[in-house]
């Protein structure tokens, strides 16, 4: 199975603020809180980390969920970011992965 | 978009009357070769004349015959291209360079229209300084400001009518938020809303945003920092065309809220609502 690789847009702002990842677009300025899981998928979304060693290694062992669960929900999450053009998502290693965050 | 002024002046001529207009301690030279436009500005401005500082931004007004259409667009557009920002409505049209500080503007013999641009070019300025213009009220009360904020019909012309005596009112339409250091500070404006009232050319920081709602008794309560964020967002003017433009007012909002706490602010509409703003 191709492994996904997912990368922080360059086109956005997001925060840490009150304890919780906030991130807009630049493009259509669309807004979106992130939980606990989702923010510690955002942080690792490095462009070289496989979506599904970032799994295994910061969520299934963090928060303790099982794995097929947890791969699902990432699948679903980065699914939902891709297409409002907040992550970046391929099946090879995104080589610029600069991110317009923070 | 194909842009062509309605004006056939030149970026460099230099009209011969000039009117400094300072809002939020920000000087904009408004020039103009008509003397009455100039005493127009003169009126609409009173109590934000004179300029702090050594060559300010300036804004070279053309006024354009009545029977001379202006733009054929009736609703507010704005744009950038090529590192100028666009303006547009059916009385006037603007462009504005943000790194040399200076713009053009074709408008009728009116204030409306200098107000709007100077509102837009405010907020253009205070994006790269970290701070912003919002739909909000505001008022300083014991030397600390207070912000209320919230769409048409919440509430900033309602809490500005029965603001106290011992409190300045700096708006009842669009407070001007600048960045003062760590803090943030509130300035008085002269856009006001439908109490048609000039705000008080004064400043201070500020300790509390409210969001406005009108109810039953007057309270306050807390909000999640996420809701706060996004209802800010919803109220600071700006324009989402430029993406370089939407992070530095998302940044600003986040730092914003990082150092002045929001609250919703509940209240029956009367005076009694400002025994919670002390």
């Amino acid at each position: 199975m191709a492994e996904t690789y997912i990368a922080k847009s360059t086109a956005i702002a997001a925060r840490m603020l009150g304890g919780e990842m906030m991130i807009m677009s630049a493009v259509d300025s669309t807004f979106f809180t992130l939980n606990e899981v989702a923010t510690v998928i955002w942080q690792a979304a490095d462009g070289h980390t496989p979506l599904s060693k970032i799994v295994e290694r910061n969520i299934c062992e963090e928060f303790e969920i099982e794995p097929d669960v947890a791969q699902r929900d990432a699948e679903e999450f980065v699914n939902e970011l891709s297409q409002h053009g907040i992550l970046k998502v391929s099946d090879h290693p995104i080589a610029d992965s600069r991110t317009g965050a923070q | 978009m194909d842009w062509k002024m309605a004006t056939s002046r030149p970026m460099e001529y230099c009209p011969v009357h000039e009117v400094a207009v300072e809002i939020g301690g920000m000087p904009i030279l408004v020039r103009t070769d008509d003397a009455e436009f100039r005493a127009l500005l003169e009126r609409r401005y009173a109590g934000f004349l004179g300029a702090s500082a050594n060559n300010p931004p300036a804004l070279d007004v053309d006024i354009i015959r009545p029977d001379r259409q202006i733009c054929e667009e009736e609703e507010l557009e704005v744009w950038s291209e090529g590192g100028l920002w666009r303006l547009e409505r059916g009385d006037f049209q603007a462009e504005w360079d943000p790194e040399a500080g200076r713009g053009r503007l074709a408008q009728d013999f009116s204030p409306y229209a200098i107000d709007c641009v100077l509102r837009i070019v405010h907020s253009l300025i205070q994006a790269r300084a970290g701070g912003f213009l919002l739909h909000s009220a505001s008022a300083i009360r014991n030397g600390k400001a207070f912000l209320f904020s919230g769409v048409s019909g919440a509430g900033k012309t309602t809490i500005a009518s029965v603001i106290p005596k011992d409190a300045v009112l700096l708006t009842d339409e669009i407070s001007y938020v600048r960045r003062d250091g760590e803090g943030f500070r509130a300035c008085g404006t002269p856009f006001a809303g439908e109490l048609a009232r000039l705000g008080e050319n004064a400043c201070a920081p500020i300790t509390r945003l409210f969001f406005l709602a009108k109810g039953p008794e007057n309270r306050i309560d807390p909000i999640e920092t996420p809701d706060a964020l996004r209802m800010l967002l919803r109220n600071i003017l700006f324009f989402a065309d430029d993406p370089e433009l939407v992070k530095m007012v998302f940044r600003s909002a986040c730092d914003f809220l990082a150092r002045v706490p929001a609250f919703r602010l509940t209240f029956y509409p009367d005076s009694r609502v400002w025994d919670l703003i002390q």
